[in-house]
C-alpha cells in the first residue's frame, strides 16, 4: 500500500506526537503514582521525627538532614571549582592539547557510572585519606560526580553572553579579569544558577556512591561531625524497599520517602525553569 | 601597569589550575581503581576472571568469573536501547521539528523532570508497579527479570537520548531545510531525507551516551532485576533474573572485608565498567567531532 506524500506526513506526525505523549505519560504516571500513594504518609511528624521501632514507625528526619548536609558539602566544593573551570575553558583557554585534554577529562567524568565514583571515593577518601565512611567522604565523592555537570552548564551560560559585551569592555581598556568579573559574569550567572540547581537534584538522588562511602542503614541520631556516618533519603528508600525485614509494614514510609525525594526534585526543577524563563526574556531586550 | 598584568596572570593561572584538576582527578581515578583491581590477579589469572562462567564470591571454592555479570549488563542494556532509542529520537524530532514552539516549551520541562527523577525512585516504582505487572502478564514465578530492568533503565536513558538528539537536530542550519522545502518536499520528507541524515552523527552520539547511561545504572537494576548471577540465555533470558556488573558492586561491597580477594574482584568489575564507559565516551566524542555538519 502506498500513501501519497500528504497522507504519509500526517501518519508520521501522528506517530511522532504519540512518542512525545508516551514520554510525558511515563512522567505523569510515575509522579502521579508516587504522590497519590505517598501524600497520606506526609505529616509534620513524618518530616521531623526520628525513625523508631526498627524503622517501621516514626519519621525520616535524620535522612532529610543527611541529604541536606550532602548537598551543602558537595556544592560548596563543586560549585566554585566548576565555575572556575568553565571560566578558564571559555574565556582564557587557547585551542591546544592541554585544553583538549581538559575537555576530554570532563566529558569522560560526565560519562563515568556513579558506582565507579563510589569505588573511587571508597579507595581514595575512605581508605587512602582515612576519612572513613563519613559525610566528608561522601560529599567529596559526590562533588566530583557533579563537577562535570556544573562545568558544562556554566560553559553554556558563558557561551550565551554575546561577544560584543566582552569586546566593548576590552576596547575601553578594561582588563580581561575585570571584564569577566563585571561584564561577563553578571549576565552568565542566571544560567550558571540554573545548571547548579539541577545538579542539587542529582546530589539528592544519588545512592550508589554514598552507599559505598558512608551512608548508614539505620542511625537514629543526627551526625555529630563531618566524620560521622549519616542517613540519606535515597538510601533510606532503598533499604526500606528491599532489605528491611518488615517490607510490608514500612509501606507508607517508603511511599512517603519517595514522595519527599520527588518533591525536592520537582521544586528544584520548577525554580530552574522559572529562572531560565526570566533570564531568556531579559536577553531578548 | 606591571602590577595589573601581574594580577591578571595570577588569576588566569589560578583558573587554569582548577581546570587542570579535572584531568588529575581522572588520572587518580584510573590509578586507584586499576591498582586495587590488579591485586586480584595475584590470586587468579586475568583470563580466568574475564572468561569465568561462575560468580561465587562467598562459597568455599570462591570463583570470580565476570561472564554472568557482563552478559547480564549486556542483556539489560540491549533491551533498554531497543525501546528507548526509537522512542527518544521520535520524541526529539517531534520537539524540535514538528511541534509548535509553545508546545515544545511545555514538553521540555517534562524531559527535565524525567532526567531529575532519582534512579532509586525509578527502582522503587519498578519494584512496586512493574515487577508485579510483568509477573502477571508472563505468568512468572517472579517479576524481577531482565525485561523489567530493561524497561526501567530505558526510561532512565531516555532524557539523555532526547536532549542530545534534539541539540543535534536543531543545530542543522535552516538553509538546508528551506532548500528542501523550496524544492516541493513535504515537511516529513524533509525530515527523514534531509534533517535526520544531516544530524545522524549527533544522534549516534546521543545513542552512545544513552548506552553509557544504561550500562552504568545501578540502583534501578539492583531493585528490579532479581540479582541472580547466572549467565542469561537469549532471548529467553529476558524473562529470568539477571545480575549486572553495577548491581554486583553495590550489593557486595557493603559486606566484604577490605583487602580480601572479593574486595579486589569488585574493583576489577568496576575497572571493566570504567573502561567500557570510557570507550563509549571516546567513540561518542569521535563521532561528534569527526562528522560534525559543516556548511560553507
Amino acid at each position: 500500500m502506498r500513501f501519497n506524500a500528504k497522507t504519509s506526513e500526517k501518519i508520521a506526525f501522528a506517530l511522532l506526537s504519540l512518542a512525545a505523549l508516551t514520554v510525558v505519560g511515563f512522567v505523569l504516571i510515575i509522579l502521579g503514582y508516587i504522590i497519590y500513594n505517598g501524600y497520606n504518609a506526609i505529616s509534620i511528624e513524618f518530616l521531623t521525627e526520628m525513625p523508631s521501632n526498627m524503622m517501621t514507625q516514626g519519621g525520616i528526619y535524620p535522612a532529610i538532614v543527611g541529604t541536606l548536609l550532602l548537598i551543602i558539602g558537595s556544592m560548596s566544593i563543586a560549585l566554585p571549582m566548576g565555575i572556575m573551570a568553565a571560566i578558564y575553558l571559555k574565556e582564557y583557554a587557547e585551542n591546544n592539547l592541554i585544553t583538549w585534554s581538559i575537555e576530554m577529562a570532563i566529558s569522560n567524568l560526565a560519562g563515568t557510572p556513579s558506582v565507579v565514583f563510589g569505588l573511587f571515593g571508597l579507595a581514595l577518601f575512605v581508605k587512602y585519606f582515612g576519612f572513613g565512611p563519613s559525610i566528608l567522604s561522601a560529599s567529596l565523592t559526590l562533588s566530583l560526580l557533579i563537577l562535570p555537570v556544573i562545568v558544562r552548564s556554566s560553559e553554556e551560560a558563558l557561551l550565551a553572553v554575546p561577544s560584543e559585551y566582552r569586546e566593548s569592555s576590552l576596547a575601553l581598556g578594561i582588563s580581561k579579569w575585570q571584564t569577566i568579573r563585571h561584564v561577563v559574569l553578571p549576565s552568565a550567572i542566571p544560567g550558571m544558577v540554573t545548571g547548579s540547581i539541577l545538579s542539587i537534584g542529582r546530589i539528592a538522588g544519588e545512592t550508589a556512591p554514598i552507599l559505598l562511602t558512608g551512608a548508614a542503614y539505620f542511625l537514629p541520631k543526627l551526625p555529630e561531625s563531618v566524620y560521622s556516618q549519616f542517613m540519606a533519603l535515597p538510601y533510606h528508600l532503598f533499604v526500606l524497599a528491599t532489605a528491611g525485614t518488615n517490607i510490608a509494614k514500612t509501606n507508607s514510609i517508603q511511599y512517603g520517602t519517595a514522595m519527599v525525594l520527588l518533591i525536592i526534585v520537582l521544586i528544584l526543577n520548577t525554580i530552574a525553569v522559572l529562572i531560565r524563563r526570566h533570564y531568556r526574556q531579559k536577553l531578548k531586550i | 601597569m606591571f602590577n595589573r598584568n601581574h594580577k591578571e596572570k595570577i588569576i588566569e593561572s589560578m583558573f587554569f589550575l582548577v581546570s587542570a584538576l579535572t584531568v588529575i582527578v581522572l588520572l587518580i581515578m584510573c590509578y586507584f581503581i586499576f591498582s586495587d583491581s590488579l591485586l586480584l590477579f595475584k590470586n587468579i589469572s586475568i583470563w580466568n576472571f574475564l572468561t569465568g562462567k561462575f560468580w561465587y564470591p562467598t562459597s568455599i571454592h570462591q570463583q570470580f568469573g565476570l561472564l554472568p555479570l557482563f552478559l547480564g549488563s549486556l542483556l539489560v542494556t540491549a533491551g533498554s536501547i531497543i525501546f528507548s532509542v526509537p522512542l527518544g529520537i521520535a520524541c526529539a524530532v517531534y520537539i524540535s521539528e514538528v511541534s509548535h514552539p509553545k508546545v515544545a516549551d511545555f514538553l521540555k520541562p517534562f524531559i527535565e523532570i524525567l532526567a531529575g527523577i532519582p534512579s532509586v525512585v525509578f527502582g522503587f516504582f519498578g519494584l512496586v508497579v512493574m515487577v508485579p505487572y510483568i509477573q502477571n502478564i508472563f505468568n512468572l514465578p517472579t517479576g524481577q527479570t531482565a525485561l523489567t530492568g530493561s524497561i526501567m533503565v530505558g526510561l532512565v536513558a531516555l532524557p539523555t537520548i532526547i536532549t542530545i538528539s534534539e541539540d543535534a537536530i536543531s543545530s542543522i542550519p535552516s538553509i538546508i531545510k528551506e532548500g528542501s522545502l523550496a524544492l516541493g518536499a513535504t515537511r516529513w520528507q524533509t525530515m527523514y531525507k534531509v534533517i535526520i541524515p544531516a544530524s545522524f552523527s549527533g544522534i549516534s552520539a546521543a545513542v552512545m551516551l544513552g548506552l553509557g547511561r544504561a550500562i552504568g545504572e545501578t540502583m534501578t537494576l539492583m531493585m528490579v532485576t532479581g540479582n541472580a548471577a547466572i549467565i542469561p540465555s537469549f532471548p529467553g533470558g529476558f524473562l529470568h533474573s539477571v545480575r549486572t556488573m553495577t548491581a554486583t558492586i553495590a550489593l557486595e561491597m557493603g559486606e566484604v572485608s577490605q583487602g580480601s580477594t572479593q574486595f579486589h574482584a569488585l574493583f576489577a568489575v568496576g575497572s571493566v565498567l570504567f573502561i567500557m564507559t570510557l570507550l563509549i565516551n571516546l567513540i561518542a566524542d569521535y563521532i561528534k567531532t569527526r562528522y560534525r555538519f559543516k556548511v560553507e
